[in-house]
């Protein structure tokens, strides 16, 4: 099997891939999927650490993040659609305040 | 190390890291969402190499098949495609972004030949059942071990989450 | 598990001039599954087009060839010689991509239908039974789950990268409806795995090899018979969720609004002109194929015979799977030549407020009587995690494993 280091620094990229996504872009919906790209890595690796000890404990942490992360894409998007509502653009530099 | 899981695990990693580049790089966001669902399929793939099938199926059922069909819908139905204008707002941020991220990930790269584990990974003959329906099944309605708890409270947590949505996108009735 | 299929006495050699013979059943599976897949399209479309010319009591194809056989071979050249007209304004990737997606979705949902059971009896009289299938995983029922999941991409993104309202409204609503029945399927779908224990499709079709209900005293003519199948041993409603359910999620009649001819233009493949939409309409077909042979090897036993009496059960298994889907894909055009086509909101009306509850109450209804069939007497089963937790430290010595 390959090395578990091998999942932990390709995880490592994607996480950091989604960070930079979420600082550069001015989507907030691609913000949020870069939010989604880093709970992937998270995910991933907790499933090679996980196989690394041989327990299914990394895996059922899995599970409820998928599921909390479905949860929370769903109400993220449901904002967004509302805030497209109000204000006819969704360009994060022009939304940056919570005022109307 | 054997040779082909090495080269599969190469080229799965070099495709998911590309693609999930590819999220960040796109302009169109329609694009950046059928990239991160190659990027979610990539990790399902590592998943199923590392024992784990059931969550690598559920992977794609959840997140490529439902999380994303809902990003897309909502990017088409309020038609948010349209390219970022190039305006010059932010641009003492997007390079300090991008240098802190590179400056990262090279560190991350180089350190690899130090990032050894202290600890042998499980054998293979040990998790030959490690990710089946029946093993997660045991381990999470086993009122011994932590999992049970959550597992009732996820279930309160999609009622929450699927009212707030539908209270979210109601329009007013007035 | 399956060793008394082998009344036929048909058992294959495991070494066969020094090739491993159960090594190459996945290849023979992948040439015979695409085979199988690709080659009986065209059939099927000159089945429909018969078919429905006998329920509306008109002559069917009678042009083309004996009895218009190769009305299918003409209508095949004509798509593909036809302009393929790509609209200016499409984005382009996305608009070859998504007939691409659907067909490929399509096909490899079709990797794990148990068709048959294999045997090979090696040197030492051991009998090792294969099933014939491209990758007999462990959670086979999830993965197709998983692909018919994914085949809502062909259709969101061909009604979008048209630059077309109609197009995109056409694709939203069928995708909407997609995923509104997958729940439906899934529900239906855990039922039975409720029942069988098991994930694995070769599991499923193991257990339904069982006298029905589990009644002993009942002769072996009855085991694996129609009677002890899943149809029936599910209680009957889970067959009938799972066969609407599938009709909806291959937008066929009478689901099929969202591509109906009369509304929408032509829905979210408007603007796909000969090879394209010729994909288009291959998915459609291939996906009735692999919902009909899950179907077929989940609620009504797959390669098991009707009654385990001689002349039924010589003949091999694959040929019983055959002969379910196609009366799996007879009702189904029986069904688009009677029934009339559903609203939108009455689909969804349908999907959401009656088969979800009827489905969810049904599963419980099932826990509960399997719960009463067992009775767990209060003792645990034991801990998977159970390896001391403690690890011993080893001394990294450069070592590559």
């Amino acid at each position: 099997m390959v090395p578990t280091h091998y999942y932990l620094v390709l995880a490592g990229i994607l996480f950091t891939i989604g960070v930079i996504g979420v600082l550069v872009k001015r989507n907030p919906i691609v913000i949020f999927m870069c939010v989604e790209l880093m709970l992937n890595a998270a995910n991933l690796t907790f499933v090679a650490l996980g196989r690394h000890f041989g327990q299914t404990n990394g895996q059922m942490y899995v599970i409820f993040a998928l599921a909390v992360a479905a949860a929370e894409v769903s109400v993220g998007l449901g904002i967004i659609v509302m805030m497209f509502r109000r204000r006819e653009t969704i360009d994060i530099d022009e939304v940056h305040l919570l005022k109307n | 190390m054997q040779l082909a899981p090495t080269i599969f695990f190469w080229i799965m990693a070099i495709l998911s890291i590309g693609s999930a580049l590819m999220v960040v790089v796109s302009k169109n966001p329609v694009r950046s969402a059928l990239f991160l669902v190659v990027t979610f399929l990539a990790v399902a793939v590592f998943y199923v190499t590392l024992s784990a099938q059931f969550l690598a199926a559920v992977q794609i059922m959840v997140y490529a098949g439902a999380i994303m069909v809902l990003f897309l819908f909502v990017i088409m139905l309020l038609n948010l495609s349209a390219p970022e204008a190039l305006k010059e707002r932010g641009t003492i941020q997007r390079p300090i972004a991008l240098g802190l991220g590179g400056l990262f990930i090279t560190a991350l790269i180089f350190s690899q030949a130090l990032l050894q584990m202290p600890t042998r990974p499980a054998p293979a003959e040990q998790v030959v059942n490690l990710g089946t329906v029946q093993s997660i099944g045991l381990s999470l309605y086993n009122p011994n071990l932590p999992w049970l708890f959550p597992f009732e409270i996820t279930s309160i947590l999609l009622l929450i989450a699927v009212v707030g949505a539908i209270v979210l996108a109601k329009r007013k009735l007035d | 598990m399956f060793d008394d299929l082998t009344h036929y006495n048909f058992t294959l050699p495991t070494e066969w001039h020094g090739v491993y013979l159960p090594g190459l059943v996945p290849y023979v599976a992948i040439a015979f599954f695409l085979g199988f897949s690709l080659a009986l399209v065209p059939f099927l479309v000159y089945m429909e087009r018969v078919v429905i010319a006998f329920i509306q009591d008109r002559t069917g194809p009678n042009r083309v060839g004996p009895r218009g056989l190769l009305q299918t071979i003409a209508d095949s050249i004509k798509l593909f010689f036809k302009e393929d007209i790509r609209p200016k304004s499409v984005d382009v990737r996305i608009y070859y991509l998504a007939p691409a997606l659907a067909t490929l979705t399509a096909l490899a949902a079709n990797a794990v239908l148990p068709a048959q059971f294999l045997y090979f009896k090696d040197a030492a009289g051991h009998v090792l039974s294969v099933p014939f299938t491209v990758g007999d995983v462990n959670i086979g029922l999830l993965y197709i789950l998983a692909m018919s999941s994914l085949q809502v991409y062909g259709v969101v993104l061909a009604g979008w990268s048209s630059n077309n309202k109609y197009s995109l409204l056409g694709g939203l609503r069928a995708s909407a409806q997609l995923i509104s029945y997958e729940l439906s399927m899934g529900l239906a779908l855990l039922c039975v795995v409720l029942l069988a224990g098991s994930l694995k499709l070769s599991d499923i079709v193991a257990a339904q090899n069982i006298k029905p209900f589990g009644i002993d005293s009942l002769s072996d003519v009855w085991k694996g018979s129609i009677f002890s199948w899943y149809w029936l041993g599910s209680l009957g409603v889970p067959v009938i969720l799972y066969t609407i359910a599938m009709i909806a999620e291959t937008n066929r009649a009478p689901f099929d609004l969202p591509e109906a001819e009369s509304e929408l233009v032509a829905g979210f493949h408007t603007e796909y002109t000969s090879m394209k939409f010729a994909m288009f309409f291959m998915s459609e077909y291939i996906s009735m194929l692999t919902v009909c042979g899950l179907n077929a090897a989940v609620f009504w036993g797959g390669p098991l015979p009707p009654l385990n009496i001689w002349p039924l059960n010589a003949v091999p298994g694959f040929l019983w799977f055959v002969l379910k889907i196609m009366l799996g894909i007879f009702s189904y055009i029986w069904l688009r030549g009677t029934v009339p086509r559903l609203r939108y909101d009455a689909l969804m009306n349908l999907g959401w407020k009656r088969m979800l509850p009827i489905g969810l109450i049904w599963l419980f209804l099932l826990a509960g009587l399997n719960l009463l069939k067992e009775p767990n007497d209060g003792v645990m089963p034991p801990n998977p995690d159970a390896v001391p937790q403690v690890q011993v430290v080893q001394p990294v010595e450069g070592d590559k494993d």
